[in-house]
C-alpha cells in the first residue's frame, strides 16, 4: 500500500478551543468579534484575507483568530517557484476548460469522457482528460482505462493513451490496488494536482479537459491558483435539473465569479427519462423550480443544452466503452453536439469535431 | 462534551456524490422519528449542504444557547414521542446562493465545532450526513470519533460500477480508521415507470448487494427512484401536514421501515 498518512500538519490542536471563526474577519476589526454567532456572519468576506502570499499573512489584525493564522504565519512567502515551471508545460495547450459542479453524481464524469470522446472524433485533434477528483476517480473506469498504470521518461509522467490522440491522467493510474482508499488532507492533494499539471508530459493539444470532484475547496482553488497565469478559457458547470442540485451549483457559479473563472455555461444532465418500454417521457429529477435553464438567466450565464437520461450511458461507462461511439444517433449525442456548438461559440476554437449525422 | 446525552451515534458515507446520502439520512430520521425516537441530524457537508433544504428548514438560524448551539428542530414531535433536530452550516449561511470556499484546516476546524459545541440534549439516534470522498472532513470526523465511540456508518451507493468503485473506497476508508460498518444501502435502485409500471434500471441493479457481500458487510436494503419523494420534499412548504406525516404515505415508507429496523436491531444489538 501507498503510505496515506496525512501529511504533517501544523499543530492545530495549539488553536484556541472556541475560537475558530466561519470567515477571515472585516478589516479592521480590532477585536476579536463576541463569543458564539454574531448576527450575520461574514462567511464569504475572502477579499478581507491578505492571501497566503502576502508577506503580511498570518499577522495582521484581520488574521486574529483565523484558523489558518499560524499557516499563514509561518509558511514561506512569494509566489509558488513552481509556477512558471506549469506555465511552460501548460504553453503547449491551446484550449483548457475545466468541468465543475457543486454536486456530486451529476455527471461531471459522464460528460467530460463524452466531451473528450466527440473532441477526439476527428484524428488532427488531441485532447487530454486531467482527474483531479483525488478520493473519487471515476475517469479511468469510463475510459476503460481501470487497470492501467504511469510510465515515466526524461520528460515527464506520460499519459496513459486510450486512443492515439486522447490522453488521460488520473491518481487511480498510481494505486497499486483498485480499491486503495486516498485519505489524504488538503495540502498533499494539492501536492499532487501541482505535479500533474507540473510534470505531465501532454505535448500539443488541442483540448485539455479537466475533471473535477464536487465541492468548492482544495483542489479547486489549487486547480485555478496554478492554472491562472496560463490561463483557462472557462468552466462548464454541470447540474441535473432538482433543486437539491442547483443549490450546491448556485455555490459552485458564486466560487467561479469570486475566483475570477468564466463560466462558459451550464449543462443540463439527466432531463427526462424516456422509458425504454411505452415510450412514456418522466421527470426522474423534477426541475421543481425551473431546472438549470432557469438557474442560468437567475446567475446570467450561458445555458449550453441539456443531455437526456439514457440508461445505456450509465451502462457505457461501467464498461469503459465510448457512449458517442456506440450510439451516435440517441438524443443524448445530439443534446451533446448542441452543447459543443455553444461551447465553440463561447470559447471560438476552430474545428468542430467531425460528426456522422 | 455534547453528545452526552445522545444514546447511538450513526455515519451515513458514501465515497460517490449524488448517489443519496442526505435523503437516506432524511428518509432514516423520519422513519425512525415516526417509530418514536428522538432523532438528530448533523450535516457536515460544508460546501454543499443539502440536509436544510431537505427538512424544509433552509430560512431557520441556529440560537446561541448558554452552553452552546442550539440544534434547529423540524415541526413539533410526533404524538409517540419522536422528534427530529438538525445541526447544518447551511443555517450560518447568510444567502443560501452563498459559496463556502474553505481549505482543508478551516473545515477541520468547523468539524470540530460542530462535533462539540452543538447541544443536542437528549437524543436517541445521531445521524451524521457527510459530504463525499475520504479528505478533510472524514478524517477529522473520524478522529473526533475516537471519543465519541460512534455504532458505525451505514454505506449508500447506487449500483453502477462507476459508483460501487469509489464505495469501495470508502469502506476501506473505514476499515483503516476502525469505524464499524453497519451495512449497505443501494439507493436509486431502479425506476418504475408512472406510464406503464415496468421497472427500468437507469443506474443498472444489484451492485450495492454484490459489494455488501465481497465485503462481508450485512446488505440493508435496496431503494428504487421515486421522484414522488423528491416533490414531497419541495412542495412541504405548500402542505399542511408535516413531512414526518406525509412521508406515512410515500411508496418508499415502507422499505425505510424494513431499512431502520435493521439499522436498529444492529445498534442495539
Amino acid at each position: 500500500m501507498v503510505s496515506f498518512e496525512p501529511p504533517a500538519a501544523p499543530d492545530l490542536s495549539a488553536l484556541p478551543k472556541a475560537a475558530p471563526q466561519l470567515a477571515a474577519p472585516e478589516p479592521g476589526a480590532r477585536s476579536p468579534p463576541p463569543p458564539g454567532l454574531p448576527a450575520n456572519l461574514p462567511l464569504t468576506k475572502l477579499e478581507n484575507c491578505p492571501g497566503p502570499e502576502s508577506q503580511q499573512a498570518g499577522k495582521m489584525d484581520a488574521c486574529a483568530g483565523c484558523p489558518n493564522q499560524i499557516i499563514c504565519a509561518t509558511a514561506p512567502k512569494g509566489p509558488d517557484p513552481d509556477l512558471p515551471l506549469i506555465r511552460a508545460r501548460m504553453s503547449s495547450v491551446k484550449h483548457k476548460l475545466l468541468i465543475l459542479s457543486g454536486k456530486g453524481g451529476v455527471g461531471k464524469s459522464t460528460f467530460t469522457a463524452m466531451l473528450a470522446h466527440a473532441f477526439a472524433q476527428s484524428p488532427q485533434v488531441q485532447v487530454g482528460v486531467m482527474d483531479v477528483d483525488i478520493c473519487g476517480p471515476s475517469i479511468p473506469r469510463m475510459m476503460g482505462a481501470v487497470n492501467e498504470s504511469i510510465h515515466t521518461s526524461g520528460a515527464g509522467w506520460s499519459p496513459v493513451y486510450v486512443a492515439d490522440n486522447l490522453g488521460v491522467m488520473s491518481i487511480q493510474f498510481l494505486l497499486p490496488n483498485q480499491d486503495d482508499a486516498v485519505i489524504w488532507r488538503g495540502p498533499k492533494k494539492n501536492g499532487l494536482i501541482k505535479q500533474f499539471l507540473r510534470d505531465v508530459e501532454w505535448g500539443e493539444l488541442d483540448f485539455l479537459l479537466v475533471d473535477t470532484p464536487p465541492g468548492t475547496t482544495d483542489e479547486h482553488l489549487s486547480v485555478n491558483t496554478y492554472l491562472k497565469e496560463s490561463g483557462v478559457d472557462g468552466a462548464v458547470v454541470v447540474t441535473t435539473p432538482n433543486e437539491v442540485s442547483l443549490l450546491d451549483v448556485r455555490k459552485e457559479i458564486n466560487f467561479c465569479k469570486k475566483a475570477g473563472i468564466r463560466v462558459l455555461g451550464i449543462v443540463e444532465n439527466m432531463s427526462g427519462f424516456v422509458c425504454p418500454n411505452c415510450e412514456g417521457e418522466s421527470q426522474i429529477f423534477h426541475a421543481t423550480t425551473g431546472g438549470a435553464k432557469a438557474l442560468a438567466e437567475e446567475m446570467g450565464v450561458p445555458f449550453l443544452g441539456a443531455v437526456p437520461l439514457d440508461p445505456r450511458i450509465g451502462v457505457a461507462c461501467d464498461y469503459g466503452e465510448s457512449f458517442f461511439d456506440a450510439y451516435p444517433e440517441s438524443p443524448a449525442c445530439d443534446g451533446l453536439m448542441v452543447i459543443i456548438r455553444g461551447l465553440q461559440d463561447q470559447i471560438g476554437f476552430e474545428q468542430l469535431p467531425e460528426y456522422d449525422e | 462534551m455534547s453528545l452526552e446525552g445522545v444514546k447511538h451515534v450513526i455515519l451515513v458515507l458514501s465515497g460517490k456524490g449524488g448517489v443519496g446520502k442526505s435523503s437516506v439520512t432524511t428518509q432514516m430520521a423520519l422513519s425512525l422519528a415516526r417509530r418514536g425516537h428522538r432523532v438528530g441530524v448533523l450535516d457536515i457537508d460544508l460546501t454543499g449542504p443539502n440536509i436544510p433544504r431537505m427538512f424544509n428548514v433552509e430560512d431557520k438560524k441556529v440560537t446561541q444557547g448558554a452552553r452552546g448551539w442550539i440544534p434547529v428542530p423540524v415541526g413539533t414531535a410526533t404524538e409517540n414521542g419522536g422528534s427530529i433536530c438538525c445541526m447544518s452550516l447551511g443555517f450560518l449561511l447568510r444567502d443560501r446562493g452563498d459559496s463556502v470556499v474553505w481549505r482543508g484546516p478551516k473545515k477541520t476546524a468547523m468539524v470540530r465545532q460542530f462535533m462539540t459545541d452543538v447541544v443536542w440534549g437528549e437524543l436517541d439516534y445521531l445521524l451524521i450526513d457527510t459530504p463525499p470522498g475520504t479528505s478533510d472532513e472524514h478524517i477529522s470526523l473520524a478522529e473526533q470519533m475516537r471519543t465519541v465511540n460512534p455504532d458505525g456508518a451505514v454505506i449508500v451507493t447506487t449500483p453502477q460500477a462507476i459508483s460501487t468503485a469509489d464505495v469501495r473506497k470508502e469502506i476501506n476508508f473505514c476499515t483503516k480508521v476502525g469505524i464499524n460498518i453497519l451495512g449497505v444501502v443501494e439507493n436509486m435502485s431502479g425506476f418504475v415507470c408512472p406510464h406503464c409500471s415496468e421497472c427500468t434500471n437507469v443506474f443498472s441493479s444489484g451492485g450495492g448487494k454484490t459489494m455488501a457481500e465481497q465485503f462481508s458487510v450485512e446488505f440493508f436494503g435496496a431503494v428504487p427512484i421515486d421522484p414522488s419523494f423528491n416533490l414531497m420534499i419541495e412542495s412541504q412548504s405548500s402542505e399542511e401536514a408535516p413531512l414526518v406525516e406525509q412521508y406515512g404515505k410515500s411508496k418508499l415508507e415502507p422499505i425505510f421501515k424494513d431499512i431502520t429496523e435493521k439499522l436498529v436491531a444492529k445498534v442495539n444489538s
